[in-house]
């Protein structure tokens, strides 16, 4: 599969196909800090495949895992899917939960509701989504109180 | 300055829990946390983290904030699952008995660079 993919890719690439990418859906359940994770480890792994560059990869794993793990300690479950074309890479997470009663207040650094168990796995600095903004060069959040939070992270490939 | 994984296990009287293979590894950067968030935001690729937060989510982090090594302060010692992942990973994992503020202090005196220096500096210069 890895040579599969490093071959899909730079065919991609060479060809300049922007209307052709590369995607994956991960589904991701709530509650389970031990799991939490493995879908941007996953995520990591196949842009490493891919042969992005460091710098590129670093921020995609970033703002997947804070998303991820706001989905873990909050959501019920949710939908990550994943797309990589020449120029971009598009992260769009759907999740069934609570939702963010006020985003911009969600944005700020340093504000976190985060309970007790959260807190002992090290989260709860209030830095998730100022992370995921921080890391991305687009990023939009909507929610739903009652139904769930969508996120859109988009992060151009530098390939220098 | 860089700092091998043997020089920093020499300064603070390391124990060794994953990685012994990798211990001429070079390192120019630290950070201490207990905030993983923190790690992500402040950290830098390649770079040591001290941390008194020993869980399956400290290696996550450090695999995601591409960390080079982490030393446990404090005596914490991981179990064997968080050893797994690490050797998974392929991320160093070492213990110190030192408070986390005294191994901060003896790798900064020999000259491991904070991952935040750039700011440090723009501060000072006013």
């Amino acid at each position: 599969m890895k040579r599969d993919l490093f071959r899909q890719w730079h065919t991609l690439h060479a060809k300049n196909q922007m209307d052709k990418s590369f995607s994956q859906t991960f589904k991701v359940h709530g509650g389970n800090m031990y799991d939490a994770g493995k879908a941007s480890t996953e995520i990591k792994s196949i842009l490493k495949q891919l042969g992005i560059s460091s710098p590129t990869i670093r921020r995609v794993a970033i703002a997947a895992y804070e998303a991820e793990m706001n989905v873990v300690m909050y959501a019920k479950q949710a939908m990550i899917k994943f797309e990589v074309s020449p120029e971009e890479i598009i992260i769009s997470i759907d999740d069934e939960g609570p939702g963010i009663p006020d985003v911009s207040l969600a944005m700020q650094e340093g504000y976190s509701t985060a309970t007790p168990e959260m807190r002992e796995m090290g989260f709860g600095a209030g830095m998730g989504l100022p992370n995921i903004k921080k890391n991305s060069d687009f990023f939009k959040v909507e929610s739903i109180v009652g139904k769930g939070t969508k996120l859109e992270i988009l992060i151009h490939i530098n390939n220098s | 300055m860089k700092m091998t994984l043997t020089d920093i296990t020499s300064s603070l009287s390391c124990d060794v829990f994953a990685g012994f293979d990798q211990l001429n590894i070079p390192i120019e950067f630290g950070c201490a946390s207990d905030l993983m968030s923190d790690v992500l935001a402040f950290s830098q690729s390649g770079a040591l983290l001290l941390t008194g937060l020993v869980n399956i989510q400290t290696i996550q982090t450090a695999y995601i904030a591409e960390i080079k090594a982490i030393v446990f302060v404090r005596g914490k010692k991981p179990d064997d699952n968080v050893i797994a992942m690490a050797k998974e990973k392929k991320i160093p994992l070492l213990g110190t008995q030192y408070s986390m503020y005294e191994a901060c202090g003896i790798l900064y005196e020999k000259g491991l660079i904070p991952t935040m220096a750039h700011l440090t500096c723009k501060e000072s210069n006013g």
